[in-house]
């Protein structure tokens, strides 16, 4: 009960922080957007995607929704750092309460942060003339949880063995890049070399991206049911590893 | 005697350093037990260590009866600290950091409020309790954080250098509130400090710390007294005869001259003014000011450690 309440009051706070900020939420809304506008229709024009339905900006429209995802939930969880540099993880660390609980707390407050960006680019669908229905909606709003969780977990993972801003912007050039490009987010998995292509299937979001298309566009590179085993494992495995590495690490991280 | 944190030998060592060495600890409860040092004396590592943060290389700690490797989340929950960095978001208000903290420690939601009322008007923080922390000032952070480290009626309060770089006037006011909780709360108070005067005022113990050993123990009081070496100030109107006489006197020890001052050093000077009075008299020296000091504890420091707390810098 009182770790229930732990996590509660820790989700309750990133969320408190994430709605005061209120430039973050608005430059997160506009960077997708000028994504689909403008690479969306500059790309679209140039190249002819004669299989896909609704061209090239549709196509990249799931895309910007992980990516988004991708970059909220990597950013939050520098909120760790900032946190130890404060001094403030002290504070929390220091509480009767257990290391797990602590990154669950944390992992929902950036997946809460994540959710929301999400969502607004699922209002914003008709920008890139994708229709949307409350089931569409929906079902995406539910497959976008585990998404943002595991990447929470991968978030709070790095947070978790950085002991400063520099290693995460290192870190960010070296996983999130990589992962943002290699997910299909912009360009089809299928028919890539196969060097790229092993890179591509080894790459958590790849299966985000591409469920996210199934139910929004109707179509994917892999079947849906893998995408979801998938997401949900990697979301379990990434929060555990994190709710591990806090323990695991507990004296430095105080 | 009742013993709310008692250490056993307890170390810690970084590689081929040793930030705490064997130290050994008994602090009374409810008493306010000052750990006094130059920095870099091991004050902060020791209070990690009983604070559950750090885990010590050898030797143990029991804090509240529970042991703080073994049982550091019922130490945790039996101690309130304020950490020697600010740990505030300045992204919530007073109010919510208290809330929050109460979550954290379990408060019972039925006494929540009232207790967070109480801590409010105890830290005097009243109508900025709204406010974002980015708005307070210094002191009112601290308060504000001796607070937070109250709300669930911990056992012991632990505070790491509580008024470092805050301005003389918040510092007196800091003591005032340290103080008084100290009397209103049923609670010990550990806390350490490299300002002389705040452990002399705040505390009814005091271990020097240095290169991680403590070198004495004792109240303030006593400390000063073992020193034996009051200082009587004492003007008259025949300078040379009085020193002359004075000298034959057993219980000075010695005599210094600062132009029309004489400086006996003595013990337990306060006895002796009505003694040294009639000795001039009978001699025929008419006194015109007399005065004791006692030594401060920096007399007492540079003593036991050989060098002024002030010489060893950050």
């Amino acid at each position: 009960m009182a770790e229930l309440e732990g996590i509660y009051i820790i989700w309750l706070r990133e969320a408190k922080r994430y709605t005061r900020a209120r430039s973050r939420i608005f430059t997160s809304v506009v960077t997708p957007l000028l994504w689909l506008i403008i690479f969306g229709y500059g790309l679209g024009s140039a190249l002819k995607f004669v299989t896909i339905t609704g061209g090239y900006k549709a196509f990249i429209f799931p895309g910007i929704i992980g990516q988004t995802i991708l970059f909220t939930a990597i950013f939050t969880g520098v909120s760790v750092i900032v946190d130890r540099q404060y001094g403030f993880l002290k504070e929390i660390m220091v509480a009767p309460i257990s290391r797990p609980s602590i990154v669950f707390g944390k992992a929902l407050g950036i997946s809460t942060a994540a959710l929301i960006q999400g969502v607004i680019l699922l209002f914003l669908s008709f920008v890139v003339g994708v229709t949307m229905t409350p089931v569409i909606f929906v079902l995406s709003f539910l497959l976008m949880i585990p998404i943002s969780v595991g990447l929470a977990g991968v978030g709070l993972l790095i947070a978790s063995v950085t002991d400063s801003l520099e290693g995460f912007n290192l870190i960010m050039s070296f996983v999130v890049l990589p992962m943002f490009l290699l997910s299909g987010a912009l360009f089809p998995v299928t028919g890539l070399p196969s060097i790229l292509q092993g890179a591509v299937y080894l790459d958590p979001l790849t299966y985000g991206v591409d469920v996210l298309r199934h139910i929004i566009l109707g179509y994917g590179a892999i079947p849906i049911y893998i995408d979801v085993i998938v997401i949900i494992v990697f979301a379990m495995v990434m929060i555990l590893a994190a709710a591990f590495m806090f323990s695991w690490r507990e004296q430095e991280l105080m | 005697m009742d013993y709310m944190i008692e250490t056993s030998d307890i170390t810690k060592k970084y590689d081929d350093f040793t930030a705490v060495d064997s130290v050994n600890l008994k602090i009374p409860r409810d008493s306010v037990f000052g750990v006094l040092g130059p920095n870099g004396a091991g004050k902060t590592t020791l209070i990690s260590m009983l604070c559950t943060i750090l885990s010590p290389t050898s030797g143990t700690a029991v804090v509240n009866g529970y042991d703080v490797v073994k049982n550091s989340k019922e130490v945790r929950a039996s101690i309130g600290i304020v950490f020697q960095s600010r740990a505030l978001d300045d992204m919530l208000t007073g109010r919510e950091h208290l809330q929050m903290h109460a979550s954290l420690y379990g408060v019972p939601t039925n006494i929540r409020k009232q207790r967070i009322e109480e801590v409010l008007d105890l830290i005097a923080l009243g109508d900025k309790a709204d406010q974002f922390t980015k708005t307070y000032s210094g002191g009112m952070k601290r308060r504000l954080e001796i607070g937070r480290g109250l709300i669930h009626h911990p056992k012991v309060l632990i505070l790491d250098e509580p008024t470092l770089g805050l301005d003389p006037q918040t510092r007196e006011n800091i003591w005032g509130y340290i103080s008084k909780l100290n009397k209103a709360e049923d609670i010990t108070v550990l806390m350490t400090t490299h300002y002389m005067d705040e452990a002399d005022k705040l505390c009814d113990r005091i271990a020097i710390i240095n290169h991680g050993q403590i070198i004495k123990e004792d109240s303030p009081l006593n400390l000063k007294r073992e020193l034996k070496a009051d200082t009587i100030t004492i003007q008259v109107d025949e300078q040379d005869k009085f020193i002359k006489e004075a000298e034959k006197l057993d219980f000075v020890k010695k005599i210094f001259v600062e132009e029309s001052n004489i400086k006996l050093m003595v013990e337990r000077g306060e006895n002796l003014i009505a003694t040294l009075v009639d000795f001039a008299n009978k001699n025929g020296i008419m006194v015109k000011s007399i005065e004791v000091k006692h030594p401060n504890l920096e007399d007492v420091f540079l003593n036991y450690t050989g060098t002024t707390i002030a010489d060893r810098g950050e």
